[in-house]
């Protein structure tokens, strides 16, 4: 990373001719070199995560699933639920193939929790702006939420609370084609392409965010308000998160600017679990296929284990 | 023959009914398009990504953007 640091200072020092020290230059350097790190990090992990894609597609997902037991099957679900793509748009025809071949409610939702929370967007962030050993706490609680609240829905036998339709769905089996190597490397291209291009702007604004913070917001300022004995301002950012609905691009960059202000540790992982787990977009979007109350539920047992993985975190990381 | 371009309105999915059309234009074949943008038709289908290509109501594509070239030969 050498060079990229080098560049940064170039850009701030040199060709802006910012004094090395002042607040002002050292956002530039700090912006430039964050930036251009985390756009190249995050389009390598797309391009891997891609390739990836290509051999764990959904029909498979399905096929590994089927008929699983409690536990087993919630840890491959949880899993395989990190490579496999997921948009709140394709949540529907995912669920509803799913139960048709036999994947228990429980481990459904232990993959549906953990496939956009587990994403690649965001550990390719985490990694770049906060380092490996908070981006694998965050990849481990996710797993593990993923996990437990797949397994305490799939005990609460809520299969009727599944709208009816879904069990009346017979669909047609789909043969996948076999890829070629070159039919890999184009998808996993075109990967890059449309995830960057919805993202770049994004991570640069929050980037952007986050360099003004550094520059100008007092060490300590969040100390007293989001520290680690602030016992509310855990479920505060988990509520806050879920309105900025899977937008890890644009939070993360701010979120790693804040914990250098004082947020405690914890807190900031459970605000980006909930920005990344929990959307309104999705609610309404799995709505059409789950009953109110187990929607309810689905949210709630969520909210209740980001909270608790957060103060957690709070009280035992200092 | 007859094409349905399976997707919630995605920029994918409008990506894959072009690149299609091209596909078919080029072969000189003639095809009907439909969109489908309900999700339970698509689940009917066994489609689980989205955007996907179903020509004579089979899947032949799901879940990504082929080249106009590999859609030829799908085609064909």
């Amino acid at each position: 990373m050498g060079l990229l640091e080098d560049f940064g200072a170039w850009v701030a020092f040199q060709l802006l001719n910012l004094e090395p020290g002042s607040a002002l230059g050292e956002a530039v350097n700090f912006f430039v070199y964050d930036s251009l790190k985390v756009l190249l990090l995050l389009a390598a992990m797309v391009f891997l995560v891609g390739l990836m894609r290509t051999y764990v597609t959904p029909q498979r997902v399905k096929k590994w699933l089927g008929g699983r037991k409690e536990g087993v099957g919630n840890v491959l679900a949880a899993l395989l639920g990190v490579p496999t793509p997921f948009c709140s748009c394709s949540a529907v025809p995912l669920f509803i193939g799913f139960v048709e071949s036999g994947v228990p409610l429980g481990i459904t939702f232990s993959f549906l929790i953990s496939s956009p929370m587990v994403n690649e967007v965001a550990i390719a962030l985490l990694l770049g702006l906060v380092g490996w050993e908070i981006t694998v706490l965050y990849i481990v609680s996710g797993l593990a939420i993923a996990v437990v609240a797949g397994i305490a829905i799939g005990r609460m036998k809520l299969e009727n609370e599944v709208e009816d339709f879904v069990y009346e769905i017979r669909s047609k089996e789909v043969k996948e084609k076999q890829m070629t190597a070159r039919e890999r490397i184009a998808f996993a291209k075109n990967e890059v392409k449309t995830i960057m291009k919805k993202v770049s702007l994004y991570v640069l604004l929050a980037i952007g965010v986050g360099a003004f913070i550094h520059g100008y917001v007092p060490v300590g300022f969040l100390a007293e308000i989001a520290g680690k004995n602030s016992f509310l301002a855990v479920p505060v950012a988990v509520m806050i998160g879920i309105p900025l609905y899977s937008n890890a691009a644009g939070t993360i960059p701010v979120v790693q600017a804040l914990m250098a202000k004082g947020m405690a540790l914890g807190t900031a992982l459970a605000f980006m679990m909930s920005v990344t787990a929990l959307s309104f977009p999705e609610m309404i979007i799995l709505r059409k296929v789950l009953k109110p109350k187990l929607v309810a539920i689905f949210v709630g047992i969520l909210f209740v284990s980001i909270v608790l993985v957060g103060l957690l975190f709070n009280a035992v990381i200092g | 023959m007859k094409i349905k371009v399976l997707g919630g309105g995605c920029a994918n999915c409008a990506r894959l009914e072009q690149n299609a059309r091209k596909a078919c234009e080029e072969l000189g074949v003639k095809a009907e398009f439909e969109k489908v943008t309900d999700y339970t038709k698509m689940a009917a289908y066994g489609v689980m990504s989205t955007p996907a290509l179903v020509v004579d109501e089979e899947v032949k594509v799901e879940g990504r953007v082929p080249s106009v070239e590999e859609l030829k030969k799908l085609l064909q």
